[in-house]
């Protein structure tokens, strides 16, 4: 059903709110399910709040605690992905883990956190002494101490994946409201009503996967909250990709109760990442970069990979965990009111999506039972932004008819970029388009691509990136076509 | 690009002033052919988008505007042979040499016999500058703005901030005058502005407040930029209201090519390493133009190529001298920046930098002192600011000499 069809007599089997990575995911589930669902998002585009900046590791949870749920649907998340991945396109890089240990106390603590992963089911571990460590990464600081290395912990793209799961809902008639926020709602024989800043729209079950909003939803819909949201926010630096030839195992430290601590890891995109820092606020929205904090980082980077001093800053982010004051997931079915909160999913989300969507399904199907699931759902591809991937799909740039390159430093085509301006998820902000083909991400941040890019989306997004009301003011001499 | 050919002569990569006057300097030498190779849809380089004088005096003994110079440039490259090929990104240096490209039609590979880089230089972004505060739209760099403005027309923001006082920054000042964009303040971290004088009396004329000493905080917004924080010289944060912030200067070398080859890198200058002849640490590789180092005039890069095509041409004559031994000038202290060439081989052959060319990292003043083996080869008084050219002989290097050299500054007692 196209969005401009729905009215308040539309109702929907499951409304989902919230468009991060766990809303993405649920969509999808519910939707090769046979329910009819709508997903709601109050920004322009979705990925606006916690998902929007991540590590990007898909981790196997094999230090989250044994019997939890986080650890349940972690695993249950990422069994998924591996075996989904490549009929959606998706990447997936092979890095492996190490964990690292820097001081005595720290390496004591090594096979304690070797049994915890054994709990979880996590094999194949293996610790090593310092030399055994150095010689897998010939970068590493003369300080380390010792490791154990985790091969299934892995690399993805943050942003394909919750696309991934959400275009494929899409194709399969799911519906997708943007700029759409839940003010308000009530349940009343066994519908609800939920009044957005686009009306009002109607569903048999409401699922809050509003992330750092969960308990302000709640509020909302229920009266009520089970646990309140403590942002945390995470601080990142992006080293340029000749970077990332220092490091290929993923670096963790031994963990803290709060954090997992500074992490040095190439991305999928072929860069190399240091972060995130774990630091309490109250603001749900601004994630707000400090210039000590990212030279402390830097700091920290430099001492783990001593290399590190000579390269170059791409990026600098920050991310907003949604933790909450318990430690494990916060997901809560209320029976008598068809209502799911999936709240406090604080930093494995991404890895553990596709095992709370599942969650999810099983605690919806107690409310509604008669669904058939699809029998052959479509499959859509997204495209491909990750180079020297292992299953050799190429990039855009290295196939014919890509009508040339936009963005210089991430090779982004033209082509690349209309393909995604015309799709269901089509973004309608820069940040969204951003996230869709990595324009201007790279080093140079929009020096080259700005101007061409400007032009390109005039029109087309809801906050443009420049006026263009004087097209005259061009300039008048300007250099022929060759 | 189906007259884009599998092997040339001599392969440039680069259509600003430096590869185009290589370029037509090596048809001049009878070199029969010669490709450039660039990544925009139009030739020109830099002063495509630089609609302002002064261009053109030294090369065509015109008064020319940014576009107009670089039409002419490709003009005078097109009538002497030389083959222009736009929209052709490459994407790899390999040996041979040999560069691997993308085009619209995909990829391909190109050999030559020697390769010419000249990338150019580009402005460090707010992420490499560690800036504070949030990601909205309207913070852009005068290279981004530029293309906006002269190129298409754009407007990013109304009543920006420009952050930093080099020459570039007074060109972003201009680019919002030509479209009734109205920069609220100028700031500066330093204590004066690293312009040379008078520019520094521009903004006032202006009417735009010029802030030393002052830090940019902490960028506020959403969609677009509301606002800054910013910290003066007294210690005091305070915000200013505006919609976009103007990124400008500090320059640093497109070297991501070279950064991902195996071409050596220069950590003072960003830029290839070179000798005398403009000769990589691969001899059939070859640099010029503001590649070499942050941040030349147009004029300077495009004499700088015509001299790096000459040397070239000599080279596939076989009347270069070997790359080793060399003599490797090297940097020491925190008071220099950079100097280039950085390696000068024995030879009576003429250079294609006769000069070296050194920058400092902040206000030194003392002596330069030039040594080998801890013997001072050299000395002379030095007193510089940032971002200005200094120049010194190449016969500060004794001929003949071979290893390293040491070049640094003993500061006078502050
Ligand atoms: C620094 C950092 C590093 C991390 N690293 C990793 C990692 O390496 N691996 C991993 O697996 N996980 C990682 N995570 C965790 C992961 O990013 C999160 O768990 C995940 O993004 C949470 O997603 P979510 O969908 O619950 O919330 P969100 O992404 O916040 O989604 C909620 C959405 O709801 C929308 N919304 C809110 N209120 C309303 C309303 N009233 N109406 C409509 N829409 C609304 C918001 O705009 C938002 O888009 C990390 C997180 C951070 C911050
Ligand atoms: C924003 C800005 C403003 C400036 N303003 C002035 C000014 O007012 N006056 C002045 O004298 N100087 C100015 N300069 C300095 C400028 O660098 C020189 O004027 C001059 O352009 C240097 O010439 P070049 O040939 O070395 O490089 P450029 O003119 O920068 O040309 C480099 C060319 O290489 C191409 N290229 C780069 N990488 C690749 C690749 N991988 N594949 C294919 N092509 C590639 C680029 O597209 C570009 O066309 C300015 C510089 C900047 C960045």
């Amino acid at each position: 059903m196209p969005p401009d069809r729905i009215n308040d007599r539309t109702l929907f089997d499951a409304v989902i709110i919230g468009g991060g990575v766990i809303g993405c995911a649920i969509a999808r589930r519910l939707t090769l399910d046979g329910w009819r669902v709508i997903l709601l998002e109050k920004a322009h585009d979705i990925l606006d709040g916690a998902s929007k900046g991540n590590s990007a590791i898909l981790h196997t949870g094999f230090d989250a605690p044994p019997g939890s749920l986080e650890a349940r649907c972690m695993a249950a998340g990422y069994a998924e992905y591996l075996e989904i991945h490549k009929k959606l396109g998706l990447p997936l890089i092979r890095s492996g883990a190490l964990v690292l240990a820097w001081s005595d106390e720290e390496e004591a603590r090594l096979p304690a956190l070797m049994d915890q992963a054994r709990e979880n089911a996590v094999d194949n571990l293996s610790l090593l002494s310092a030399a055994e460590t150095r010689k897998l990464e010939p970068g590493l600081s003369t300080a380390v101490r010792a490791s154990f290395r985790v091969p299934g912990e892995y690399l993805i793209d943050p942003w394909s994946a919750p696309h991934a799961y959400l275009l494929q809902a899409i194709a399969n008639k799911a519906v997708l409201l943007r700029d759409c926020e839940v003010t308000g709602g009530h349940y009343d024989n066994g519908q609800w009503r939920l009044d957005t800043s686009q009306g009002v729209i109607g569903g048999k079950i409401v699922i809050n996967a509003t992330g750092l909003y969960a308990d302000i939803v709640d509020d909302r819909l229920l009266g009520k909250h089970d646990f309140t949201i403590h942002p945390r926010k995470g601080q990142f630096i992006v080293y340029d990709k000749p970077a990332a030839s220092l490091a290929s195992h993923i670096l963790l430290p031994v963990p803290s109760p709060t954090t997992k601590g500074i992490v040095v890891c190439r991305t999928a995109f072929g860069n190399l990442l240091v972060g995130p820092t774990a630091e309490e606020q109250d603001d749900r929205q601004n994630a707000a970069l400090v210039p000590e904090t990212l030279a402390a980082l830097r700091q920290r980077g430099e001492e783990i990979l001593p290399g590190l001093a000579h390269e170059d800053v791409t990026a600098i982010y920050a991310g907003l965990r949604p933790a909450s004051e318990f430690k494990d997931y916060q997901i809560h079915a209320r029976a008598g009111q068809n209502y799911v909160t999936v709240g406090g999913i604080r930093s494995t989300g991404l890895s553990s999506a596709l095992g709370v969507a599942r969650h999810v399904q099983a605690l919806c199907e107690g409310f509604d039972q008669d669904r058939q699931p699809l029998a052959d759902p479509l499959w859509p591809q997204v495209g491909n932004l990750v180079d020297d991937r292992d299953d050799k799909r190429p990039r855009d740039w290295q196939c014919p008819g890509n009508d040339g390159i936009i963005c210089h430093c991430e090779l982004v085509t033209r082509r690349e970029i209309e393909a995604v301006l015309s799709d269901p998820l089509a973004p309608q902000s820069l940040a969204g388009l951003k996230r869709r083909t990595r324009v201007t991400m790279g080093r140079c941040q929009g020096f080259y691509c700005s101007s061409a890019l400007a032009k390109l989306t005039k029109g087309r997004l809801k906050h443009p990136m420049a006026e263009g009301d004087s097209e005259d003011k061009a300039g008048v001499d300007r250099v022929g076509n060759d | 690009m189906t007259d884009l050919p599998l092997h040339a002569d001599v392969v440039i990569v680069g259509a600003g002033p430096a590869g185009l006057a290589a370029a037509t300097e090596l048809r001049a030498r009878g070199i029969a052919s010669v490709v450039v190779l660039d990544r925009e849809p139009q030739a020109g380089g830099i002063p495509r988008h630089c609609n302002h004088f002064p261009y053109g005096l030294r090369e065509f003994r015109q008064l020319l505007r940014g576009p107009a110079y670089a039409a002419h440039l490709v003009e005078t490259a097109k009538a002497a042979g030389v083959q222009i090929h736009t929209e052709v990104t490459v994407t790899r240096l390999l040996e041979g040499p040999a560069l691997q490209l993308t085009t619209p039609g995909g990829i391909r590979e190109i050999s030559a016999r020697h390769v010419l880089l000249c990338t150019g230089v580009r402005e460090t972004s707010r992420a490499a500058r560690l800036i504070g505060g949030v990601k909205p739209g309207g913070v852009v760099s005068t290279g981004a703005l530029q293309g906006m403005v002269y190129l298409d027309g754009l407007r990013p923001f109304r009543c920006p901030v420009v952050l930093g006082t080099e020459l570039v920054s007074f060109s972003a000042l201009m680019t919002c005058r030509h479209m009734g964009i109205r920069p609220v303040a100028m700031i500066e971290p330093a204590g004066r502005t690293t312009a040379r004088w008078p520019t520094g009396l521009f903004p006032r004329i202006q009417g735009i407040p010029l802030m030393l000493n002052t830090e940019l905080l902490a960028i506020e917004g959403r969609d677009q930029v509301t606002g800054i924080m910013v910290r003066s010289a007294d210690g005091k944060t305070r915000r200013i209201e505006t919609d976009g912030v103007i990124v400008s200067g500090h320059f640093r070398p497109e070297a991501s090519l070279l950064r991902t080859s195996h071409l050596r890198v220069d950590q003072g200058s960003g830029g290839a390493e070179i000798d005398q002849f403009g000769r990589c640490s691969d001899p059939g590789y070859f640099a010029a133009g503001n590649l070499l180092r942050p941040v030349e005039t147009a004029g300077w890069s495009w004499k700088e190529g015509r001299a790096v095509g000459r040397a070239m041409a000599r080279s596939l004559a076989g009347q270069l001298p070997p790359p080793e031994p060399a003599a490797v000038v090297k940097p020491s202290g925190d008071a220099l920046k950079l100097i280039v060439p950085q390696r000068i081989v024995p030879s009576d052959t003429d250079p294609a930098l006769p000069r070296f060319q050194l920058r400092v990292n902040r206000a030194v003043k003392g002596r330069l002192l030039v040594s080998a083996k801890g013997a001072v080869l050299f000395s002379t008084a030095i007193n510089a600011l940032p971002e200005r050219r200094i120049t010194l002989p190449l016969t500060i290097i004794p001929a003949g000499a071979s290893g390293p050299i040491d070049i640094n500054v003993k500061e006078d007692p502050a």
